[in-house]
């Protein structure tokens, strides 16, 4: 059997459901015989790969280089995942909605601390609005909670290795 | 004087008094569809559209809520068309408001959440709207937070019908109606509000809530209400 070209990526979230993944613990084990983990935070590959047949995408479209990287994700893997509620619904980092950049940036870089100016070159531009990432790229499978449980994780990746679409009915929920 | 009346419900043959309204036949009977803005022990407003039923010979759908049952009505609760539009509904809810649950003071305790499970919602498909809300802090007790009101007004109602406080009320029109305490003026300055805390426990999302608590701490207690109701009915006689 050939193995899935699998892989994972972290846009804007706080990381915690590439943690949750990792506490699939000795399942890992299992996995690995199974997938490639060809691009992920965890390895140390620098560019994203062609062909992949899944990826889990963490966190929420917030700037220019999310929405670029999203995009030519999309273009090369065949089943996308939205893993977390950043990527399914906005989350936390869409907080900032309702507020606006400027007034965030006027927030964080003058009101509060006195570090002189927003930041506008090496870090990424904020984009107007965080928004989930099916409202930019078309999404296979939805995998909602905050994280979602590594029980949840392993059967999604699991299924999607076997090549069947998940089912997570009762299994997470907004929030979890 | 009521009546009995038989009618179906899911090609079920049931019966019931013609004072009654086909969620409390259909749910007497077992067969149950999700609400929000009913609660029991409150007048039904139809408000949240969550009940709607198919009623044979009747082009539109209706609110279970506040149909009343007539003799040889044809009640469908649960057709393909319904469940369709009940996931449109909540997930325009969501949409609507700032409803984020990972922070939430009723994350796991929520009637929104709830319903996003029951009826298999795992991503919302139309954009959200991210409105400016406020919050309202003033409150000794208690704290309102807009962004997570879905105006299902039963805050509103309770304080009307149940403690005669009238402090809840709505204003504004459509997408901009929002609930307000007395004249929109902020609640821990309310002259009319008796701190009872009923709005806070019958309301169904994290909106109204306790202070001092944290992310998932606030579980709600809405069971004293149809017992007052009751209790108070028994009274009056």
């Amino acid at each position: 059997m050939t193995k899935k070209r699998v892989a994972t990526v972290w846009l804007d979230g706080c990381s915690g459901c590439h943690m949750s993944f990792l506490d699939i613990d000795h399942r890992l084990l299992d996995l690995a015989d199974a997938i490639d983990l060809v691009y992920s935070p965890l390895v140390d590959f620098k560019d994203f790969p062609d062909d992949v047949d899944v990826t889990l995408v963490e966190g929420a479209i917030s700037s220019e280089e999310d929405l670029e990287k999203i995009q030519r994700i999309r273009s090369k893997t065949k089943v996308l995942v939205s893993l977390g509620d950043c990527a399914v619904t906005g989350n936390v980092p869409s907080l900032r909605n309702p507020v606006g950049v400027g007034p965030i940036l006027q927030r964080v870089y003058l009101d509060e601390h006195p570090l002189g100016a927003a930041p506008d070159q090496v870090v990424p531009k904020l984009l107007p609005a965080v928004r989930p990432v099916h409202s930019v790229v078309q999404v296979d499978v939805y995998v909602p909670g905050c994280p979602p449980s590594a029980d949840t994780i392993f059967h999604v990746v699991s299924e999607l290795v076997a090549g069947r679409i998940p089912d997570l009915t009762d299994r997470t929920r907004f929030g979890a | 004087m009521s009546r009995v009346v038989t009618l179906k419900i899911d090609d079920r043959d049931v019966s019931g008094r013609d004072d009654e309204t086909v969620l409390e036949v259909a749910r007497e009977n077992g067969i149950d569809m999700p609400t929000l803005c009913q609660v029991d022990g409150l007048s039904s407003v139809g408000a949240c559209r969550l009940c709607l039923v198919e009623v044979k010979g009747v082009p539109k759908l209706l609110p279970a809520c506040t149909t009343y049952v007539t003799e040889g009505m044809e009640v469908w609760t649960s057709t393909e068309r319904i469940n369709r539009y009940r996931r449109q509904i909540v997930e325009l809810l969501f949409s609507e408001g700032n409803h984020i649950c990972a922070v939430c003071v009723s994350n796991g305790h929520c009637e929104l959440q709830n319903l996003a499970i029951r009826l298999g919602i795992q991503h919302i498909d139309y954009p959200y709207r991210y409105p400016k809300a406020t919050v309202d802090a003033s409150h000794e007790r208690f704290g309102f937070d807009g962004n997570r009101c879905v105006l299902c007004t039963r805050c509103v109602r309770v304080c009307d019908e149940i403690e005669g406080a009238h402090t809840w009320d709505v204003k504004g029109r459509g997408i901009n109606s929002q609930v307000i305490t007395d004249l929109d003026q902020p609640w821990g300055e309310s002259p009319t509000c008796t701190s009872c805390g009923k709005c806070v426990n019958i309301c169904p999302t994290g909106a109204l809530f306790e202070k001092g608590k944290s992310v998932a701490e606030m579980t709600k207690r809405g069971e004293f209400l149809p017992y007052l109701t009751t209790m108070r009915g028994k009274k009056q006689r």
